[in-house]
């Protein structure tokens, strides 16, 4: 598998050696050269500065025809910028943005962008650490959000606030450190 | 009208400022405290000293019973994000984003947004019209990746003594007028073109490399190798 991952922070450089190491082609881009000293010396993959959400630099990096995009920079607005370019005009197949607003990350879920909010995976975290319930956002949102069979009330609700405190469906408690 | 402008740069400023004075009600989200606090000295208290980028700001900035909301922050990322959360989440009808990377300009309408500010296009456009270094000149650029084109005919330029009837003419395209010694003249099928005519043409941006053979000639640098 080809994989792109724009952000060398901590969670994109610890992706891309988990990618690198099960034998996959990974590429990481990120605006600092100094963001690449959180890879290893061993990492086989290529590292590339340069701004991922612009076209013409994912490309050249070879970005095309990639088959995942990972953005998790620190900028929520970069991460979907970039899973766009790469959806839009790189035909990359699968993509997916860290999003910290867990507005924005709903908002965009339902405009097919696969999205990840740490915001709402750590605060769901330490609620059940502490024995409480969930938020009730979702915090890893597929691009389609799956609505039960058995539930009207939906993911998707156009408001982002969640009004009625919903049920725990949502794998919070998995997650225990 | 309610215009919701996101961004109090001198952009963001200067077009808030024009609103108002034109009558219209306006809100300005700037996310810098110090330049929001100064802002309100000057124009009043219409500013939310939030980030427009995040959703529960924009939704309290009034986005969902905004006409328009105007992007136009340094950041190109971030002016996609407010139209998109704009037009999608809160159902503005209608969006605008300012735009540094030229490259951006078809993605974004693609994405939604629904009109483009390019300072950067419009630059070069003006520095090309002011340099003529190519025979073939942008004009404007219209919807769709359509554009006005002028295109001056040297003495050496296949279309002079011809008329357009007699051209092999992309079919995208339209040649529309000439302008002769300053003066426009609606371009008839029978006319005949001279030397130092420019000639106004509308098509598509992708046949600009037959408009230039047919009117102006074959152009050394731009075969492919």
């Amino acid at each position: 598998m080809k994989l792109v991952i724009v952000g060398c922070g901590r969670v994109g450089a610890a992706l891309a050696e988990a990618f690198d190491n099960t034998g996959h082609e990974v590429i990481v881009i990120d605006l600092s050269t100094r963001a690449f000293d959180r890879l290893s010396p061993e990492f086989k993959g290529q590292a590339i500065r340069g701004d991922g959400t612009d076209e013409d630099v994912l490309r050249k990096a070879g970005a095309e025809g990639a088959d995942v995009l990972l953005a998790f920079t620190e900028g929520d607005n970069r991460n979907v910028m970039a899973t766009q370019v790469a959806t839009e005009r790189l035909a990359v197949d699968k993509t997916v943005a860290k999003i910290n607003d867990p507005v924005r990350a709903a908002a965009y879920a339902e405009l097919g962008i696969a999205t990840v909010c740490r915001t709402t995976m750590l605060t769901d975290a330490v609620l059940a650490f502490l024995g409480l319930g969930p938020t009730g956002m979702p915090s890893v949102i597929a691009p389609v959000p799956h609505v039960h069979a058995d539930q009207s009330e939906s993911v998707a609700a156009p408001a982002g606030v969640p009004a009625s405190s919903a049920p725990a469906h949502l794998h919070a408690e998995s997650r225990r450190a | 009208m309610f215009v919701l402008v996101v961004g109090g740069g001198k952009v963001g400023y200067y077009l808030t400022k024009e609103l108002i004075e034109s009558g219209h009600e306006v809100v300005l989200m700037e996310k810098d405290r110090a330049r929001a606090a100064q802002i309100v000295d000057e124009l009043g208290s219409i500013v939310v000293p939030h980030d427009g980028c995040e959703g529960k700001y924009l939704g309290e900035a009034g986005s969902n019973r905004a006409d328009i909301v105007a992007a136009v922050t340094g950041d190109d990322e971030d002016n996609l994000v407010i139209c998109q959360m704009a037009k999608h989440h809160f159902d503005v009808p209608k969006t605008i984003a300012r735009v540094n990377n030229p490259k951006n300009e078809e993605l974004f309408r693609h994405l939604g947004v629904d009109e483009i500010i390019s300072p950067t296009r419009m630059a070069l456009g003006s520095i090309e019209q002011d340099i003529p270094v190519h025979e073939l000149l942008h004009l404007a650029a219209l919807d769709n990746e359509l554009e006005i084109i002028e295109a001056r005919l040297l003495a050496d330029s296949p279309a002079v003594g011809r008329t357009p009837a007699e051209l092999d003419i992309p079919e995208a395209c339209s040649l529309s007028a000439v302008v002769r010694n300053g003066v426009v003249i609606p371009l008839r099928p029978d006319m005949v073109l001279q030397e130092g005519d420019k000639v106004i043409a509308i098509g598509r941006a992708d046949c600009e490399r037959l408009l230039h053979e047919q009117l102006i000639g074959g152009t050394e640098e731009m075969e492919p190798a």
